[in-house]
């Protein structure tokens, strides 16, 4: 037996666009489905299908033809998403759900970089969302250009979020946890004492402009007409595909083997002359950024916003995802998100049980899978790979 | 003068309550390394129990110093089953998972709680109110108004932390107790039965919590499913700033927490809804300056 040098077969594609178009499908009907037994054997089949995938190793060849063909799952993706956007093209509430996964699953990505690659604790993602809109409300009715806004929006949250930095920095394990929990709950109770910015009934905004193009509009695209609510849904989707791209950068290049080593040990990483302090305001800072510009987002989106918008159990719900989906893996926020926004919107007989089921869920899984229902991998450092 | 002692008074009151919270969260922290943050919706469940039983000893015609003793205990033993309970069952299983997953645990677990209390409690949405049993009035001491209820809290409040301290200084158990904290692998080695200080240690403080929650109701004459969030927070917050895993440091991040509070509302009465906003800016500030607490845990960090 010899040390292979050769580089290792590509792995096959099909599992990929199976996987795709099998979400796909599945997504397009979780949100049409709206009878509730029709919904919960859909969700039974659906979840079977999950257990069945992870138990016969499509998940891991999923996983593996997607790292092999980045080109193709973007192909793919963007495939898919014209199909569930086709899929739901009279369904605003369909839309809106997606839209709104979308955004907590930015954020929920920037939390994954915070504290998936940096180890930073932040039980404020709610606050930087809020923020964002905050920012989007105020500056909005001034004449700044929208795009402009979404880009403010999330230097707001940067801004705001560095007056955390030096806490953050100086504490570690549950003495920083605190410094990001207290943020969260002092931001709610200042939004709900004071007048400029609404007090508890918050503010109202206008929809988006993007480019002259009004986003009340409906898109009419070859005599077929798809709601207007698909605007934010693709802008959201753009954002979102961001968002990732940059993060799978960050993680593939050596900011993710550097982030990995300030995680696990800051002491051996600042042996090795890497600068703690610098990655981890780095991480804090894109994170919030994500987390900024869909808050300006989600305003302009719902063109209401009120402190009950953004409260903890919201930054909690968020961290409920970046766990669910197994901490530090940018994929598995997507499912999670769904699973997190989505159900308790769907299943109208649960509504009123909705917090108490969701937190038994999330108990049990972390007792159950600790490591979150697709687990991250471990880093292969293969040099020898051409 | 009387109107600055008025404040002093009820900055002591509120502070016995977070002292109280923060010493739960700094015992746990001391056995355990681990945050448990549903300790304050225990403490809702104690204030909880403790509105049953004066509805249920009042029903049956009890004397009134009969009813509290009765609030106070069933409010300690539905908190020391309740809080005993989640560590049986949540807490020891994933006491090797990361310090997140704890603590998104334990946040959830009160979730679980609170959600409990507002949905299958009767009329649970509202909030319910607490019959008074302690004597009403005061004393009227130049011009300030001592209410007979909140010196005898204060007392029952000091003298609980006290037994609390007694009992982990002086007895057996708590001497189980801090050779658990301090290294629990020779602790078991030494013959301590691992499993059971722990489950006690978590009855102990909850206990605490049950009592808390019972003066809370008392004194406050009202209780709510969704009280408990916001003093696990500030109990967190109390027992961080004075130094985790230190009793003295959470009684005294828990007075300090209250007297900043009772700062905004008497230095600028029209700026109190911000009182919370104030304290935990200070809470952010002193964690930043003392990153390990004001008393700081003594221990060497191995490489």
């Amino acid at each position: 037996m010899s040390i292979s040098m050769q580089s290792r077969r590509k792995a096959a594609i099909w599992p990929l666009a199976i996987a795709v178009a099998l979400s796909a499908a599945a997504l397009i009907a979780l949100l049409s489905i709206d009878d509730q037994i029709t919904l919960g054997v859909t969700l039974g089949v659906i979840a079977a299908g999950c257990v069945l995938a992870a138990r016969f190793g499509a998940v891991a060849a999923t996983e593996a033809a997607g790292a092999d063909h980045p080109f193709v799952l973007r192909v793919l993706v963007v495939l898919a998403a014209i199909a569930v956007l086709i899929g739901l093209r009279n369904d605003n509430f369909g839309l809106l759900m997606v839209t709104t996964v979308l955004i907590y699953a930015t954020v929920c990505i920037g939390l994954t970089i915070q504290m998936g690659y940096a180890g930073l604790f932040n039980f404020a993602g709610a606050a930087f969302l809020g923020i964002g809109g905050y920012t989007a409300a105020l500056l909005g009715p001034k004449g700044v250009p929208d795009l402009l806004l979404l880009a403010l929006g999330g230097f707001a949250a940067v801004v705001v979020g560095s007056l955390l930095l030096l806490p953050v920095l100086r504490t570690r394990g549950h003495y920083a946890a605190l410094a990001t929990l207290a943020f969260s709950i002092l931001f709610n109770v200042f939004l709900d004492a004071n007048d400029i910015f609404g007090g508890p009934q918050g503010l109202k905004l206008q929809g988006m402009v993007l480019f002259g193009w009004d986003f009340t509009n409906d898109i009419t695209i070859a005599g077929y007409t798809i709601s207007s609510y698909a605007n934010y849904a693709i802008l959201a989707g753009l954002l979102t595909a961001a968002a990732m791209m940059l993060t799978g950068f960050i993680d593939r290049s050596w900011i993710g083997v550097w982030l990995d080593a300030v995680r696990l040990d800051e002491v051996a990483a600042s042996v090795f002359g890497l600068k703690i302090g610098r990655w981890k305001i780095a991480a804090f800072t894109i994170g919030n950024f994500f987390a900024g510009v869909m808050g300006a987002l989600y305003a302009k989106m719902t063109g209401f916003i009120a402190p009950s918008n953004f409260t903890f159990g919201d930054s909690l719900t968020m961290v409920s995802i970046v766990i669910l989906g197994g901490i530090g893996n940018r994929w598995g926020v997507l499912p999670a998100a769904l699973i997190v926004v989505l159900l308790p919107e769907k299943l109208q007989f649960i509504q009123e049980y909705r917090f108490l089921l969701f937190s038994i869920l999330v108990i049990i899984i972390l007792v159950a899978w600790p490591d979150g229902l697709i687990a991250r991998r471990l880093r292969k450092l293969e040099f020898a790979r051409r | 003068m009387a109107a600055v002692f008025q404040h002093i008074l009820n900055g002591l009151m509120q502070g016995t309550i977070y002292g109280l919270v923060a010493m739960g969260f700094t015992i746990f922290f001391g056995v355990m390394n681990v945050i448990k943050f549903s300790h304050g919706d225990v403490l809702t469940f104690g204030a909880f129990a403790a509105i049953v039983a004066v509805w249920t000893t009042s029903g049956l015609g009890l004397p009134i110093w009969l009813q509290v003793i009765f609030v106070f205990l069933a409010a300690m033993l539905v908190s020391a089953v309740a809080g005993a309970a989640i560590s049986h069952f949540l807490i020891m299983p994933l006491r090797n998972a990361p310090p997140l997953n704890m603590l998104l645990m334990t946040m959830m677990t009160g979730t679980v709680l609170r959600e409990t209390i507002r949905l299958f409690f009767p009329n649970g949405t509202n909030s319910q109110r607490f019959p008074e049993l302690l004597p009403v009035g005061g004393l009227n001491i130049g011009g300030v108004f001592i209410r007979y209820d909140g010196m005898i809290l204060i007392a029952s409040g000091i003298a609980s932390i006290a037994i609390v301290h007694w009992i982990i200084v002086h007895t057996r158990f708590g001497l189980a107790v801090r050779a658990v904290a301090e290294d629990s692998e020779t602790a078991r080695t030494m013959g301590i039965n691992f499993s059971r200080t722990i489950l006690l240690t978590f009855a102990l403080g909850s206990i605490t919590a049950g009592f808390a929650g019972a003066l809370f109701g008392l004194y406050y004459s009202e209780i709510n499913y969704g009280m408990g969030l916001l003093l696990a927070i500030i109990g967190f917050s109390a027992a961080i700033v004075g130094g985790l895993g230190n009793i003295w440091g959470a009684i005294l991040g828990g007075y300090l927490f209250a007297g900043l509070q009772t700062f905004v509302v008497a230095a600028a009465p029209s700026m109190s809804d911000y009182k919370n906003v104030f304290a935990f800016i200070c809470v952010i500030a002193l964690i930043t300056l003392r990153p390990t607490g004001l008393i700081a845990e003594r221990k060497a960090e191995r490489v």
